[in-house]
């Protein structure tokens, strides 16, 4: 090698070095003034109190709803579970976001999954169709393939394609709900775990890399607004579905951003005081690093620390 | 007395509304609670020893004779709508236009005693199939209730094509084709049967009606012409679905008579009476002869029956649950006791098939060998397992072969054991993390145990498995599943699993 070449690179590694894509992220957050928040953590109230505080940091939820849209909220209802077993995401939760949006102006809420358990006996069971009707919304089936509809995901890497709920590709908006739980599979459940209960055929990522699979269906083309994370009840062990109230510990916390890889990293930190989890074994959440779809660098953004 | 058969038909159809709408409700707005109708059926009662409703049921046929198969046998309603409905199809001449047959008591006593006979020699095989009860549920459960279904998806499909959600579709019943064809070929039978000849298949199939018909002729009301006003004009014999009236002999035959009333309200002089049998020193010797008849035949015929089948199962052994050809055992719904007890009391009346909200029930081909086709068993495939938290299926049994279970009984009630294949497993062929079979686990018999490099493997631990077969439903496995349920053939209680350990420091802070 000639010693010009050697400079040559040694300059373009050095730049590469200094402009990695996190920190050119970083960078443009800084630049952007400190008035865009890029999560919200709240603790210490109760569901729909943190909830108004954690969205009206965000800069309110006119921001993010329309006048006349069509919304989604995409709530955890995978198991057939009362809401203090924390299997699901808490139903005041659910149901407080759902009047938010109405009130918004929103033309109709619908809120839907695709249970693991019997959907009828997780919607009811659950608690969350009793709030979102209350609420004004509508509760949507979630339990048959023709309410699903082929999409291609590009960026995915084992995932290239796959069938999501025609309620989610039809809306004007739609909010990410999950519950921080344990997980026996994924190791945790939070924000991308829970886009498995929009998509049809969860067998593939089961059987094609489990968290590659979840990392490249956040990638998905139509992201949430927001994802918010329901740490009132979080499920520390035997996720997830858990055994008993044993598993449940009650934090009263709740973590908001529009960042897939920040709110699960955020959100992996809570946890890891109740339950030591190393971030790197949950795969997923490096995995959708590496696909750019967000930071796990949480001092890099702006966020709000709440303590009600 | 027109208003008997008014009552007649006011009492069938509150019996058969509530019992074709139970099977067919796909949407579980019924009241599960209707499954007590059901129990008020002879079969099913015998089979649950049911003392006090055999009473009931027997109190009955002695006072008013074969008035169960009139109104409270569903399968008896069925064929007097088709029989009914027939009329619009028939010539005016042909309507009401039934003749007096004579019975046919080699056929009905060779059934009933076959039917008892091989169920003492362990074998179900024709209470399930001629159980008129269990026969209707069929219709309605294979025949009817998939119709119903795929109404509702049409109309489900059309409204959700306008983004109305409203009518949600429902999961259409699994076809199993040997209890389809059986059924469907009963269907026919009875069908035809009643199109043409009213109550033929009520006097020559089904053991019930036979053992009514013994009952009859000594029930103390009972149908009778009186001869000095009658004209032999020969209109009560014509509108007698069950062709039991010889009236130009003006007799009744009390064993076929199934107490429907329609005679009484055609005679125009009114001849025939629903009356008391004792209440005259009696007319009759040529009556006597002829009952005398039929008793003798039930007593040959089933002599020979009995004979022969002794003959027989000396020979060779019958076919039975006993010779267990399929590699797993299968799966007995939760509260059926033993492989013995489910065998013999399950009429496959399919109850607890259609009120299985997980359908995970269905009919079985030969899994229980050659008696037990129709008899439910559990089939695990995506999505579909034995739900946590539900004890329907044992609850709702009308025979007591699934005794009922409360909650935490179900919850603990162990149908199967999970057998993991882990050199299958997707975590050994492939070295990453799956786990389903564990998040399905609602005891975590199925549980993750270290393996390498940050990944985790199953573990079972069959103690604790209630085998509800969440983790076989689940498994991504291909071809075959890499975790299965073997069911087990008594059903005992699982070890109650162990609570996690609790969490009590305060946390006050975020962690980031």
């Amino acid at each position: 090698m000639k010693r010009r070449d050697f400079f040559k690179s040694a300059a373009a590694a050095g730049i590469a070095t200094v402009l990695k894509p996190t920190s050119l992220d970083a960078a443009t957050n800084n630049l952007a003034v400190q008035s865009v928040t890029d999560l919200v953590a709240v603790m210490g109230g109760e569901p729909a109190a943190m909830l108004t505080r954690a969205i009206k940091e965000m800069g309110g939820i006119g921001k993010f709803v329309k006048k006349g849209d069509k919304v989604v909220v995409k709530p955890n209802i995978g198991w057939d579970r009362k809401p203090e077993l924390a299997a699901n995401t808490n139903p005041d939760l659910v149901g407080a976001l759902v009047k938010m949006c109405k009130s918004a102006g929103a033309s109709e809420v619908l809120v839907f999954d695709h249970t693991c358990h019997d959907w009828k006996k997780s919607y009811a069971n659950s608690g969350i169709e009793r709030a979102v009707i209350s609420a004004g919304g509508k509760m949507v089936p979630g339990n048959d393939e023709s309410y699903y509809r082929e999409v291609d995901i590009p960026r995915g890497i084992n995932l290239k394609n796959t069938k999501i709920h025609k309620a989610i590709l039809d809306c004007d908006v739609w909010f990410n709900v999950p519950v921080l739980k344990h997980h026996g599979g994924s190791k945790n459940s939070i924000a991308m775990k829970n886009l498995m209960g929009i998509v049809w055929e969860r067998g593939y990522f089961h059987s094609h890399d489990l968290h590659q699979c979840i990392a490249d269906i956040a990638s998905l083309a139509k992201k949430p607004a927001l994802n918010i994370v329901d740490a009132y009840r979080i499920m520390k062990s035997n996720g997830p579905q858990g055994k008993s109230e044993a598993d449940v510990v009650t934090l009263k916390s709740l973590i908001i951003s529009p960042d897939f890889v920040a709110a699960d990293t955020a959100s992996m930190k809570l946890f890891s005081q109740v339950q030591p989890t190393e971030i790197k074994d949950v795969r997923y959440i490096a995995l959708a690093e590496k696909l750019k779809i967000g930071t796990q660098n949480i001092e890099s953004l702006n966020v709000k620390r709440i303590k009600m | 007395m027109i208003y008997l058969k008014k009552i007649r038909v006011a009492l069938a159809i509150l019996f058969f509304l509530p019992i074709i709408l139970f099977f067919i409700d796909f949407t579980g707005k019924l009241p599960l609670q209707l499954h007590e109708l059901l129990k008020f059926q002879w079969i099913p009662a015998l089979l649950s020893l049911n003392l006090i409703l055999i009473g009931v049921l027997l109190v009955l046929s002695l006072l008013f004779g074969r008035i169960y198969c009139s109104t409270i046998c569903p399968l008896g309603v069925f064929q007097d709508i088709i029989s009914w409905k027939s009329r619009l199809f028939k010539k005016k001449k042909k309507k009401f236009r039934f003749e007096y047959i004579k019975p046919q008591n080699i056929l009905r006593y060779s059934l009933l005693t076959l039917t008892i006979a091989l169920f003492v020699f362990g074998s179900s095989f024709l209470v399930v199939l001629l159980d008129p009860y269990s026969a209707f549920g069929r219709f309605a459960s294979q025949l009817f209730r998939p119709l119903a279904i795929w109404l509702n998806n049409g109309l489900s499909a059309l409204l959700s094509g306008i983004g109305n959600y409203s009518v949600y579709k429902v999961e259409q019943v699994a076809f199993v084709p040997v209890a389809f064809g059986i059924t469907s070929f009963f269907f026919v039978l009875v069908g035809v049967m009643s199109w043409f000849r009213g109550r033929l298949y009520c006097n020559t199939v089904c053991p019930v009606g036979t053992t009514l018909g013994l009952l009859a002729p000594f029930s103390l009301f009972r149908i009778s012409i009186k001869e000095s006003s009658c004209t032999r004009c020969g209109s009560c014999e014509r509108t007698c679905k069950s062709q039991c009236i010889d009236s130009d002999a003006m007799k009744v035959d009390d064993s076929r008579c199934v107490s429907c009333f329609n005679c009484l309200s055609v005679c125009k002089k009114a001849s025939l009476k629903y009356e008391f049998r004792y209440k005259k020193p009696v007319e009759v010797p040529t009556k006597t002869t002829a009952a005398n008849n039929s008793r003798r035949t039930f007593l040959l015929t089933s002599g020979a029956v009995v004979t022969s089948l002794a003959y027989a199962s000396a020979n060779k052994a019958l076919p039975g649950k006993k010779d267990s050809i399929l590699s797993r055992r299968s799966i007995m719904p939760p509260g059926a006791k033993n492989i013995e007890h489910f065998n013999a009391n399950c009429t496959g009346c399919q109850l607890c098939v259609t009120k299985c909200p997980m359908q995970v029930l269905k009919p079985a081909t030969l899994q229980y060998g050659i008696s037990g086709i129709m008899q439910p068993h559990l089939t695990f495939s995506t999505h579909v397992f034995c739900t946590y938290d539900c004890n329907i299926c044992c609850n709702v049994c009308p025979t007591s072969a699934l005794q009922p279970l409360s909650m935490e009984e179900k919850k603990l009630a162990q149908i199967g054991i999970a057998k993991l294949r882990l050199d299958m497993c997707e975590v050994i062929t492939h070295e990453t993390d799956c786990g389903a079979c564990s998040e399905h686990c609602p005891t975590q018999a199925v549980h993750m145990i270290p393996y390498k490099n940050g990944l985790t493997k199953p573990h079972v631990i069959p103690e604790l498995c209630i085998g509800c077969g969440g983790c076989e439903s689940i498994c991504p496995v291909r071809p075959h599943v890499a975790i299965y349920v073997e069911g087990v053939a008594t059903q005992i209680k699982a070890k109650k699993p162990a609570e996690a350990e609790k969490f009590d420091k305060v946390i006050d802070d975020f962690g980031f």
